[in-house]
């Protein structure tokens, strides 16, 4: 016959809040940078098909890390709420913070409800028509959400990483800049000084889609030849 | 147990907007819905003796020229003998590389399209590709398909697809029937009430491999002749400075040609026509 313990409500919490954080800091780092011309998504990803980063909506793009069934599953369910939700009221009606929140709720309560909770974090950035309108939001696996200004980074050695790309952080950067800046940032942690294209996944909210490439879409995702050639600008 | 989560998880996993609005939305799909007669309320008495009147959308052509395929459509939609909309606009671009036109009735077209553009658009996102030339047909065949109880009711809607066909690398065309019959067409084709006539015109004023700038003139001369015979197409409206909607598809993507440019056309082919002094 098996004997229940009692574990206390807080034990259980801290529990699986470290289960969460282990799973989570074992995978490679993502960026997410908000400059002058929109912002940059940026991610050690050897897979050229297994994305990290995705398009949600005309404005509003997706970053995780951690499990990618788990992610992906959370990325399917925001493309999903937020096609509906632009299908039933209007394209204009569906925002970051909308969809942040849902994902908070889900988080939530596969935290406290699941067996185990989600080993993600998880990015939702929106770009706006000027910089002061970026919405940035980190959403963590016990379905904390966060407000974050000017970048985010997540997974891997978070800390390090974290430090590095705020010592370089402005708001004039340009796409080339932004990028520049999470790949020093993305190495901060090796023994390396850079990584090459392929060991890179890279996407932009462009700010002025519309007027630049006649689209509302302003998610795009970068190929390895574009990135090389956006790295080798001159600085 | 395990067997029938792994079940229920691929059968929830769907690419297809339409499919998750079905299931979780019914309410917001264009089609699909109760007919009228059979509503909450509505005895078999209900059913009118005339059809429901509602706008309709009217004519709609579309060719191939050298590089692509191009779509038009007049700016009229009618209720009966009363001009609903001057303005209306009935060519849509689908996706980067498609477009559509619609004639019948205006309101579920226009909701149609409206879900087609985003069932090609969740597709791409959810898969990260885009769909097939084929299956973008497919996906409309089903759609109008899944609006024939209503059109038995007299709401049809008839709708015309062209796209570029990115591995092949030409243009391609496909009509529709009420019953989401697909069809490939060669060469030109036109839906709609004056669909007679702008057919006509087309038979002669195509030819293969014209040019973009040709094209546009002949769409716009093939809509030109339906209006003139065709009481629900509308003609270019220099007054109200209305001309057709016209879009082409080509390798680059799917483009809609400025007002400037068919002004200018459309200016031409008038005066052409006054020119000759004939009666048509």
């Amino acid at each position: 016959m098996t004997q229940q313990f009692y574990v206390s409500p807080e034990q259980l919490m801290k529990d699986r809040a470290d289960f969460a954080r282990k799973g989570i800091a074992r995978g490679r780092s993502v960026v997410v940078v908000s400059c002058r011309e929109g912002i940059a998504l940026v991610a050690e990803n050897p897979s050229p098909s297994l994305h990290k980063i995705g398009e949600i909506y005309d404005k509003i793009a997706f970053a995780a890390v951690g499990k990618y069934n788990e992610f992906e599953s959370l990325r399917q369910a925001g493309v999903r709420y937020a096609d509906v939700r632009g299908y039933s009221y209007d394209r204009e009606d569906v925002t970051a913070r909308g969809l942040a929140s849902v994902y908070a709720q889900s988080l939530g309560a596969v935290f406290t409800a699941e067996q185990k909770p989600f080993e993600v974090e998880l990015a939702v950035a929106e770009v706006g028509r000027v910089q002061e309108a970026d919405h940035l939001y980190r959403l963590t696996f016990d379905g904390s959400i966060a407000d974050e200004h000017g970048f985010i980074v997540m997974g891997g050695q978070a800390d390090r990483v974290s430090e590095a790309v705020a010592a370089g952080w402005e708001g004039e950067l340009d796409f080339a800049g932004a990028i520049r800046l999470a790949l020093a940032g993305l190495v901060a942690d090796k023994e390396t000084t850079t990584l090459p294209a392929s060991a890179l996944e890279v996407a932009v909210l462009d700010r002025g889609s519309e007027s630049s490439r006649g689209t509302r879409r302003a998610f795009r995702r970068l190929e390895d030849a574009d990135i090389v050639a956006l790295l080798a600008e001159e600085k | 147990m395990q067997e029938t989560t792994a079940n229920r998880v691929a059968a929830n996993a769907t690419s297809s907007f339409t499919e998750h609005l079905r299931r979780e939305r019914p309410d917001l799909m264009p089609f699909g819905q109760a007919p009228f007669n059979q509503l909450p309320g509505a005895g078999q008495a209900a059913q009118p003796a005339t059809p429901l009147q509602a706008p309709h959308g009217t004519t709609i052509v579309a060719m191939s020229y050298a590089g692509g395929v191009l779509m038009a459509g007049d700016r009229r939609a009618t209720m009966g003998n009363v001009i609903a909309s001057r303005h209306i606009e009935k060519v849509f671009p689908a996706d980067q590389y498609s477009v559509l036109g619609i004639a019948g009735t205006a309101g579920i077209a226009l909701d149609i399209t409206r879900l087609f553009q985003v069932e090609l658009e969740h597709y791409e996102k959810i898969e990260g590709t885009l769909l097939s030339l084929d299956g973008k047909a497919n996906r409309l065949g089903a759609m109008v398909r899944g609006n024939l109880p209503m059109a038995m009711q007299g709401l049809a809607v008839v709708p015309l697809f062209a796209g570029f066909d990115r591995p092949a690398g030409f243009g391609r065309l496909f009509s529709y029937d009420v019953t989401g019959g697909r069809y490939e067409e060669q060469e030109h084709h036109a839906v709609g009430s004056g669909s007679m006539f702008a057919r006509g015109a087309l038979k002669k004023l195509w030819r293969p491999g014209l040019s973009e700038e040709d094209a546009v003139a002949v769409a716009v001369e093939a809509l030109y002749d339906a209006a003139d015979d065709d009481s629900a197409t509308g003609g270019p409206d220099p007054v109200r400075q209305l001309w057709p909607v016209v879009y082409v598809v080509n390798r680059s993507g799917a483009f809609r040609v400025p007002e400037r440019e068919l002004a200018a056309v459309a200016g031409r082919i008038v005066d052409a026509r006054a020119v000759a002094q004939r009666e048509a």
